[in-house]
């Protein structure tokens, strides 16, 4: 059977991808924010996953404003990565992995979560500087990918609770798929950042690190949460932290923290890392 | 958790200070706006704008302040006319400027200003939380 054996998180700065792409990881500036994935990268050699769920939000370049959906599930058997306005990223294409992602659609739609179906779709810096930080240069991903967008832009997103929810039935869909496969839930964004208004360049270190913690101390503190006490700790694109609550619940009530990174700035963005183990 | 009243849900977005929360109102008042930037995606559609910014924006069905907004490049007239950063994103990245560019412009700071406040981590909330209970 499939099983979810491990849950990550990470920011998605796109500035970390280009510090990436124009070969800037040894700059001063961008070192101490590569050298804090080099624990991980050690542990996805190691864990070797087949699947990952990677829960990411888009940032205007697969959906416009014409269609919102709340939970979108990409179904394609691979994704281009994004031309977001200075060309798509040289990075490789993300191989999908059809079977498990209808399964975990048609599972979450009678589950009672009316997930979107997507089977085009451009994948963005959102879904891809993840990548780079796991696996390094590579000429193609080691693993195989099933986007899962959230839409955190147009007001409401969903709730933290409706996230930790979601994040229970995708596990139990996992655990119901019949072949054997290793599968991880990668949560996404964050942390404290505001790009927009007077107010920009917000980071919020002790409220950062408060939410780390709770991930393992007090889950239930983080899904009781509402979406006023991130715009106001964390800055607007704070919010985008709700998505890491869908990793959280996918690993059910008890988990264990295996690493940790946190480290002010990445441009406008303070950058956090987890590594979790679903525990019993 | 659920939420019962929308109207306490959207009325305290409106206490966060320096703070344009992309809210249903927003995204109505923004639409065009927010679909000529995404149209900034196609490498033709950069180099017609470029080639005409006024021309270009005759095009679409934007307000005289929207339209003042993109020429003058001002970010923060651009989203109180509607627009959110992720499609302004777009604008910037066809003038070739960064994210931190565009956030620093927004604050009233130069961009160095801007990029030292980050590099000695980043703008305190303290103070900046509510206006309401000035914290």
């Amino acid at each position: 059977m499939a099983r979810i054996t491990a849950g990550i998180t990470t920011s998605h700065i796109p500035a970390v991808g280009a510090a990436f792409d124009n070969g800037k990881t040894e700059e001063p500036y961008w070192k101490p924010v590569f050298a804090g994935y080099d624990w991980v990268k050690t542990f996805e050699k190691e864990q070797k996953p087949d699947v990952i769920v990677l829960v990411y939000n888009d940032h205007a370049s697969a959906f416009d404003m014409t269609v919102i959906p709340t939970f979108a599930i990409g179904c394609a058997e691979e994704f281009e990565p994004a031309d977001e306005g200075w060309g798509p990223r040289p990075v490789p294409v993300v191989k999908g992995h059809p079977d498990l992602a209808w399964h975990i659609a048609q599972s979450c739609i009678l589950d009672e979560f009316d997930m979107t179906i997507i089977n085009e779709m451009d994948v963005d810096h959102g879904l891809t500087v993840p990548m780079s930080l796991m696996f390094g240069k590579v000429d193609e991903w080691p693993v195989k990918v099933i986007p899962l967008a959230v839409n955190v832009v147009t007001y409401p997103p969903p709730s933290g609770n409706r996230c930790w929810l979601l994040g229970e039935a995708i596990a139990r869909a996992v655990a119901s798929f019949p072949e054997d496969l290793n599968v991880q839930i990668w949560g996404t964004g964050g942390m404290s950042h505001q790009l927009q208004s007077a107010r920009a360049g917000l980071i919020n270190k002790p409220w950062d690190t408060a939410f780390l913690d709770r991930l393992t101390s007090d889950p239930e503190a983080l899904r009781a949460m509402p979406h006023i006490e991130y715009l106001r700790e964390a800055g607007s694109e704070g919010i985008e932290l709700v998505m890491w609550l869908i990793m959280r619940g996918a690993l059910g009530a008890n988990a264990k923290e295996l690493h940790r990174f946190y480290h002010v700035p990445a441009s406008n963005t303070a950058v956090g890392h987890i590594v979790m183990a679903p525990q019993g | 958790m659920t939420i019962k009243d929308i109207h306490s849900y959207l009325a305290e977005f409106d206490d966060i200070p320096g703070t344009r929360v992309f809210t249903a109102k927003r995204a109505r008042k923004g639409y065009h706006l927010n679909q000529f930037a995404m149209s900034l995606m196609k490498p033709e559609n950069r180099d017609a704008f470029r080639a005409d910014e006024s021309g270009y924006l005759a095009k679409w069905k934007l307000t005289p302040a929207q339209k003042a907004a993109v020429l003058a490049r001002d970010y923060n007239a651009m989203l109180e006319e509607g627009g959110n950063i992720y499609f302004l994103a777009k604008l910037f990245s066809t003038d070739g400027k960064s994210f931190q560019f565009a956030a620093g412009s927004m604050t009233g700071m130069t961009q160095e200003e801007y990029a030292q406040m980050m590099i000695n981590g980043g703008r305190s909330p303290e103070g900046v939380r509510s206006i309401r209970e000035g914290r």
